[in-house]
């Protein structure tokens, strides 16, 4: 049927107009609540455009009136379809609440991450305990490449000073490194986790050479004391990227799910965000601590208050991510 | 449901009505790329800038705050400038380009961050080379972010109201003089005909002039085959002004 466009376009016009305000509307303030009365009106101009548009089918596909009518009708099917609420950022509700609860959910992908981690330690200590030469390839630091005793004594003496009027900076490349390294797990999800699971193990060859080096070497309380003040924070929140990037690497892949891989991915995307959200602001945390606390030693800083202030900061992130939030989920 | 066709992403709601998106291409991303990265680099010296003075006061916490400024400004501005403006960081917006979901429904803040973070993900091994191979071999034209965050960048069209005062003028018609005539045509012409009439009137004003004379030779041939109207009623009707006579009476009834 033809229709009589210039009739069409005329009962058409202030329906479409009406609709176009209230989308402007809507979008120049997505938090407002519409009211019941004109959510109805909405969805009435909705179906009126909708429906108009129905009508401009056998036209010709690039007409300005079709083009018009399909932009509005995108744009309020958006608004009307919109599957989560538009609550407002509330930071400590995020922070007390859905950070630790969105953990706690995909504490499967964590408790894997740890795993492989682990998994890279005892690779990387056996590598070093059953090569020595193998500790100038698994460890990339030129401080870490000497002996422990050289470097225990180097940093009692005094290496510390180095830093005076460095440490801001320190402390942001710190922060800027490990931030990068936690995305990159996370990003590296998309390669069905491979990439995630090569940094994770990487992490942890690393850190099982140093630690094997060490503590064979009877260095165990300097090392503890070097490592757990930022430690505690730092490695937890990589081990939090890669987290992410499992849980990418499982929504891609899908196993025991019958949606598909977008229904998957859209399901965990607030997840995701959330935890590596989370691991960024862990690494902040951890990049002051490395620069201002790790690098004084004894006797300057006893070990045993680094060691006590490591070891409290784990407890209250253990405990943090295992109860925070319970009975608000 | 959501089909692809040519660089036309169409999204068929519940309701069984239908639109298309229009997608990008990946040069024109990558050129809205090259303009954000400019623009962001713009931002974080500015920023530098202003907090120049601070640098006599401590030059250790002048340099940190400076690294982490451009770090912070790298990292965020598409996610904030693409949240603030729906789906549309500065770049996008010169070149007319959006991120919207790839079904038609609303951006939720969590794709458009995901689909940011997994930028050192596309960026591999240098400059978007993976992200780029992927969104040339991928249907929707995604990269590996767009691919995890559901969505799809598009090409903005200009969505002015539609106007018809340039097609049906009050000018006297003189084919409408003849009713039955007239009848008889409107029951002859398919709608798909008549929409391509209505087309080739709407944009007689960018053709060629040969071709628009050569179009409306044929139009006016065509519909003279069909149903001929009586020689008073043509006569010194140029083809151009007989299609637009037979394209009012198909369009007002």
């Amino acid at each position: 049927m033809i229709i009589d466009l210039a009739r069409f376009v005329q009962a058409g016009r202030p329906h479409w107009e009406s609709l176009e305000q209230m989308l402007t509307r809507l979008e120049n303030d997505p938090q407002q609540q519409m009211p019941v009365a004109e959510s109805i009106r909405f969805h009435s101009l909705y179906q009126r455009a909708a429906a108009d548009l129905a009508r401009m089918e056998p036209f010709a596909s690039d007409s300005d009136l079709r083009t018009y009518l399909e932009n509005l009708v995108s744009r309020a099917y958006g608004e009307m379809q919109e599957r989560t609420s538009r609550g407002r950022f509330r930071p400590w509700h995020w922070l007390a609440v859905t950070l630790p609860v969105a953990f706690r959910r995909r504490v499967t992908a964590f408790q894997l991450a740890v795993l492989l981690t682990l998994a890279g330690c005892a690779f990387g200590a056996l590598a070093v305990s059953m090569d020595k030469e193998a500790k100038a390839v698994v460890l990339p630091f030129s401080h870490l490449q000497g002996t422990p005793a050289e470097r225990v004594s180097q940093e009692e003496s005094g290496r510390s000073k180095d830093l005076e009027g460095k440490k801001g900076n320190f402390a942001a490349q710190l922060m800027q490194n490990n931030i990068r390294v936690s995305i990159t797990a996370m990003a590296l999800g998309m390669t069905y986790g491979i990439g995630t699971i090569i940094v994770l193990f990487y992490n942890g060859v690393v850190l099982g050479a140093v630690a094997y080096d060490y503590i064979s070497s009877g260095f165990s309380t300097f090392l503890f004391a070097w490592l757990l003040p930022h430690g505690a924070t730092e490695i937890p929140a990589i081990l939090l990227g890669g987290q992410a990037g499992l849980l990418i690497a499982h929504a891609l892949i899908g196993w025991g799910s019958r949606d598909n891989r977008r229904e998957r991915m859209r399901a965990v995307a607030p997840d995701i965000v959330t935890i590596i959200s989370g691991a960024a602001l862990l690494l902040v945390w951890a990049g002051i601590v490395e620069s201002f606390f790790s690098q004084y030693h004894a006797p300057v800083l006893p070990y045993s208050v680094k060691i006590g202030f490591g070891m409290l900061e784990l407890i209250l992130l253990t405990l943090y991510l295992a109860f925070a939030g319970r009975g608000q989920e | 449901m959501t089909t692809y066709e040519g660089s036309i992403l169409t999204i068929q709601t519940p309701e069984g009505v239908t639109f298309r998106l229009p997608l990008a291409s990946p040069v024109t991303r990558m050129l809205a790329c090259c303009l954000d990265l400019l623009i962001s680099g713009g931002i974080a010296a500015m920023i530098t800038q202003f907090l120049a003075p601070l640098a006599p006061i401590s030059k250790d916490y002048y340099a940190a705050i400076t690294a982490l400024i451009y770090f912070a400004v790298n990292l965020l501005y598409s996610m904030v400038t693409e949240i603030v403006w729906r789906g549309q960081t500065p770049g996008k917006r010169i070149l007319k380009l959006r991120v919207v979901d790839s079904q038609g429904l609303r951006l939720d803040a969590s794709q458009l961050i995901i689909r940011n973070l997994l930028r050192p993900a596309d960026m591999l091994p240098v400059f978007y080379l993976l992200g780029g191979m992927v969104s040339i071999y991928q249907r929707f034209g995604q990269r590996l972010g767009d691919i995890a965050a559901g969505t799809v960048v598009i090409r903005v069209l200009d969505h002015k109201q539609p106007s018809l005062e340039n097609v049906f003028g009050a000018k006297f018609n003189s084919l409408a003089e003849h009713g039955h005539l007239a009848a008889r045509l409107r029951q002859k012409v398919t709608p798909h005909l008549a929409s391509l009439t209505l087309e080739a009137l709407l944009r007689r004003d960018t053709l060629e002039p040969q071709a628009r004379l050569e179009l409306f030779g044929e139009l006016a041939g065509y519909f003279k085959s069909q149903v001929p109207f009586p020689s008073e009623a043509v006569e010194q009707l140029a083809d151009e002004q007989y299609v637009r006579n037979v394209a009012e009476i198909l369009f007002r009834s």
